[in-house]
């Protein structure tokens, strides 16, 4: 038996001066062990995993669960143990968790991702524009990167441009740090509230977009209105924030790697773009506090026997670092090195269903906003950036820009 | 080169369409995988390679 004194904690803080790497604890618990115990928040002892083989091995088990009610589900906040609202399919196993997810599928499919990247490319020019003939210093956070994705979604969920403002106003408050938890359940109930009202309006007039489909479901007797709307709500949720800090993050690591900007900033081939985005995702995994899941039945995997009811981390944070998983030195950033096989969207049938449109918005974003702004510059020092380091997902508050 | 892909299995995530759009396709619908070159010319056996690496759901299987 370990005695107690020796069990880590989780999460663990970043080094002071390396806000863009992982804790540097973690780098020694993956050359010591592929799994091991750490103690989190409540007391427990779930394994973290933390090995790039042994996460996707596991990740993609079927005897491991992702529903919290289990008995030893390692939960990451109080507040997360209370568990969701609404019908989190995220949260949820197959054969239901199957059910929902294909339910809100369609927009995600490579090709539907593709016909919206001219919309998307008007968004970000758009906002561009704006920016550029606005006040500067600016905050590249709430002027660009947080309307970006929410711009998109708008479009995907089929949110008429006169509600955009309403739409982008809460969305906001569900992920602003300065509210109170009574503000921010009332944003997320005004967006579910509206989100239900325009399913209805779509049932009366149907379009060509997702909340159309979901009032589909909702005619057929598959789902309420409202499991429509929280499923809505669910996608603004795992879509907004996520991918307004990898614009955030993304830009200010291509700042700290001027060389590799340069190159992004000139690429003729899209494929500089692309490689780009892959290997800033793996390097920066800002879902940073671990994927949370718990086996069902006895698991044997590395030398290790996992009971039913441990719980286990996958901490893809360093498995994104992991030297047998990844050519070159993967704690540093290389835009050329082969990195499309990264965990930053996890493995398994949970894996991210807006990653293809989350690449493609990446992709629009880098691919332009250095070409359209070659000067752009960090407008403060680099040491007072104000970090999540308690997000749910990683990134930075906010992030004075000049050019 | 022979594959066969588990529409049971797939959940969807789509790399298989992003690394090899010839021999991959998805459903509009629910998204979920759609064979279109059960036996794939050489040039593409590379990132079939790949995609049956990186499906998250290990539906697609290769035979060489």
């Amino acid at each position: 038996m370990t005695s107690t004194a020796q069990i880590p904690e989780y999460p663990m803080p970043r080094a002071a001066g390396c806000p863009l790497d992982p804790p540097p604890p973690l780098r020694d618990l993956q050359e010591e062990a592929p799994l091991l115990r750490v103690r989190i928040w409540d007391g427990s002892t779930p394994w973290l995993v933390t090995r790039y083989e042994e996460q996707r091995a596991l990740l993609g088990d079927p005897r491991v669960s992702s529903e919290p009610h289990h008995a030893g589900y390692p939960s990451q906040a109080a507040r997360a143990a209370k568990g969701g609202s609404g019908i989190g399919f995220i949260l949820m196993d197959d054969p239901e968790h199957a059910r929902l997810r294909k339910m809100v599928a369609s927009p995600f499919v490579v090709k539907r991702v593709e016909e919206l990247r001219p919309v998307v490319q008007k968004i970000v020019d758009d906002l561009i524009d704006e920016m550029l003939a606005g006040p500067k210093p600016t905050d590249l956070v709430q002027a660009f990167a947080l309307p970006v994705p929410s711009l998109v979604i708008c479009a995907l969920l089929g949110v008429p441009y006169a509600d955009h403002a309403f739409f982008q106003d809460n969305s906001k408050q569900i992920i602003n740090r300065d509210v109170t938890p009574e503000e921010r359940a009332a944003a997320s109930g005004r967006l579910a509230a509206y989100l239900d009202d325009l399913v209805a309006k779509k049932i009366a007039e149907p379009q060509d977009d997702l909340l159309t489909r979901l009032g589909e479901r909702v005619t057929a007797g598959e789902l309420t209105r409202r499991d429509a709307a929280s499923m809505a709500v669910l996608l603004l949720l795992a879509g907004h924030e996520t991918t307004a800090n990898m614009i955030a993050l993304g830009t200010l690591t291509l700042l700290r790697h001027p060389d590799q900007l340069a190159e992004v900033r000139t690429a003729e081939d899209p494929k500089v773009v692309a490689g780009a985005v892959e290997e800033l995702l793996r390097y920066l995994n800002i879902t940073h506090g671990g994927r949370r899941r718990v086996a069902l039945e006895d698991i044997e995997i590395a030398g290790v026997t996992i009971r039913a009811g441990d719980g286990l981390i996958m901490a893809n944070e360093i498995g994104n670092r992991d030297p047998a998983a990844f050519t070159g030195d993967p704690h540093t950033l290389d835009i050329h090195r082969p990195a499309r096989h990264h965990v930053a969207f996890g493995f398994g049938v949970h894996q991210c269903l807006g990653q293809n449109l989350a690449r493609m918005e990446l992709q629009v974003v880098y691919g332009t906003l250095y070409r359209r702004i070659p000067t752009l510059r960090l407008a403060t020092d680099f040491a007072t950036l104000p970090f999540k380091h308690d997000g749910f997902v990683y990134g930075v508050y906010e992030l004075p820009v000049t050019w | 080169m022979k594959v066969t892909v588990d529409e049971e299995k797939c959940c969807g995530a789509g790399q298989c369409v992003m690394i090899a759009p010839e021999v991959f396709d998805q459903r509009d619908e629910d998204g979920i995988v759609v064979l279109l070159e059960a036996e794939p010319d050489g040039a593409h056996h590379a990132a079939v390679r790949e995609a049956v690496s990186v499906c998250p759901a290990s539906a697609i299987q290769a035979e060489e």
